[in-house]
């Protein structure tokens, strides 16, 4: 079954990479998309407070999102065993990156169980919403961070995401 | 189809800035949004507009010629009319082309102040028969009614024909045919209004959880809502769209409404026929992704109704809560 989830996806994105070389690399994104859309801060209000757990069903490892106004950071880790959150998300890694960068909406989503959220739903209903009023790619901006292979790895997703729902499987 | 027909005006929902430039962008004639606060039906977290955004969305959507209606369009509690004044005053300061509005105190503040801007009448107020609805044309001078979901077009196209204001119907989106802007079930079950501080299940109140056969429970305070089972589509967490089990009801039923979207596509030339002057597509708490989809498919069948063409439906099941859409009252009061 778990080697299901991760069949369609690149073997070079199934390799544990070593989080001590992802982490800087995520700390850079996370810099880089803060200091584009202060906004998001503003929508997050209290909820900015709170700590989400981000869950790419298809990829080894899990964000912890914590995303204050004075110090936001994700940290990666190889699954959720012993974190505390106040809420989870979970959804293939295209799906996710998808609803941030605004071409598929998270509710229909919702509807149609393709994510799956737990804990505090006012702070996943203000991140949606945050995140929902950024211009742009998210998704390009971080794979930018992650040089040639973010690039090439999102090229991937997004060529896997359009078979799927071109012959849906 | 052969004969054209006057356009109707497209009126699109936005909950966010992005949103509002994404819903002009795809074709709307107007675009309808709130304050961050209580004044609108949509209060929701990480929602709405603050007073700065709503001033550069307003010369975004006007620069494009497209028309910009502030929804002010809850209850204010007694005494507490502040924040709604203060609304209404950035509204006409900031230059938008409407308010849309559903209490009568708000009416005559707006009537009495700001005579020169047009008022728009909520789906909030119920006004659902000639007499309401020329009432507040006659006290307030209201220039649209939005009408309550619970009508056919035939009586949309009798109440056309007895009323001195434009008619506002909803064609796409969540629907809840209960009495609009008098359910108190929220306000029941978290003690929290839908019509005085603008949202119905507020999300701080709601729980999702799955279980180990993936079975998903939906939980507003104490009460379970819904269970949907592993392969099943889910729907809003709206007590009036949950599955209850009761003496006499051993197995779940929906006791209320079922989880649904409208969907008038197909009665668009009948809707125009009956003297509707705008379409309003529901959903400012959904995403762009929504606004841009749905905005179009519909900007496209219009287009193409009104130039005398057989209309390019888009299909937009996706969607729809829990992948079902309906016709509801308009196509038969017995739509369950």
């Amino acid at each position: 079954m778990l080697l299901n989830r991760f069949k369609k996806l690149p073997t070079f994105l199934l390799r544990p990479i070593p989080l001590k070389i992802l982490q800087p690399a995520i700390n850079r994104a996370v810099s880089k998309v803060i200091e584009k859309n202060p906004q998001i801060f503003d929508r997050l209000a209290t909820n900015g407070n709170k700590s989400i757990l981000i869950n790419p069903t298809n990829l080894p490892m899990v964000f912890l999102f914590k995303p204050n106004h004075l110090n936001p950071s994700v940290y990666a880790y190889r699954n959720e065993n012993g974190l505390s959150y106040d809420a989870s998300i979970s959804g293939s890694v295209l799906t996710l990156l998808s609803m941030i960068d605004g071409e598929l909406d998270g509710d229909a989503l919702f509807f149609t169980r393709d994510i799956v959220i737990n804990g505090d739903t006012e702070a996943i209903v203000a991140l949606r919403n945050a995140f929902d009023d950024v211009d742009g790619s998210i998704a390009n901006d971080i794979a930018q961070i992650f040089g040639r292979i973010g690039k090439k790895s999102l090229y991937l997703l997004r060529k896997i995401k359009r078979q799927e729902q071109k012959y849906g499987y | 189809m052969d004969t054209k027909i006057k356009a109707p005006e497209l009126v699109c929902p936005a909950g966010t800035p992005a949103s509002l430039r994404t819903a002009v962008d795809a074709g709307a004639d107007a675009v309808y949004c709130g304050f961050r606060n209580a004044t609108n039906a949509r209060n929701f977290p990480g929602l709405n507009f603050t007073v700065e955004e709503m001033t550069t969305s307003v010369d975004y959507a006007h620069s494009r010629d497209t028309q910009v209606l502030l929804a002010i369009n809850t209850f204010p509690p007694a005494g507490q009319i502040e924040l709604w004044k203060q609304a209404i005053n950035d509204g006409a300061n900031i230059g938008v082309d409407a308010f849309i509005v559903a209490d009568i105190g708000v009416a005559r503040y707006i009537s009495d102040n700001f005579p020169d801007i047009r008022l728009h009448l909520s789906v909030q107020a119920g006004a659902s028969s000639p007499e309401a609805i020329k009432y507040y044309c006659q006290e307030f001078g209201v220039k649209r009614v939005v009408l309550p979901r619970i009508l056919t077009v035939e009586e949309i196209s009798s109440i056309h024909k007895q009323i001195p204001c434009e008619i506002e119907a909803f064609i796409f989106g969540n629907i809840g045919m209960m009495a609009e802007g008098r359910c108190s079930l929220t306000n029941y079950a978290t003690g929290v209004s839908t019509n005085m501080d603008g949202v119905c299940s507020p999300a701080s109140h709601i729980k999702y959880e799955e279980d180990e056969n993936k079975n998903l429970h939906s939980k507003i305070n104490d009460f379970t809502i819904d269970c949907f089972s592993c392969k099943e589509n889910a729907g809003y967490p709206t007590i009036c769209k949950g599955r209850y089990t009761s003496d006499i009801h051993k197995d779940p039923y929906y006791a209320f409404e079922e989880p649904v979207s409208l969907n008038l596509s197909s009665l668009l030339p009948e809707l125009i026929k009956a003297g509707v002057t705008a379409l309003k597509i529901e959903g400012r708490q959904r995403s762009r992704a929504y606004v841009r989809d749905v905005v179009s498919a519909y900007r496209l069948a219009v287009d193409n109704i009104t130039a005398g063409k057989e209309p390019d439906l888009k299909n937009l099941i996706a969607l729809t809560e829990g992948n079902k859409e309906t016709q509801g009252a308009f196509k038969s009061k017995v739509w369950r």
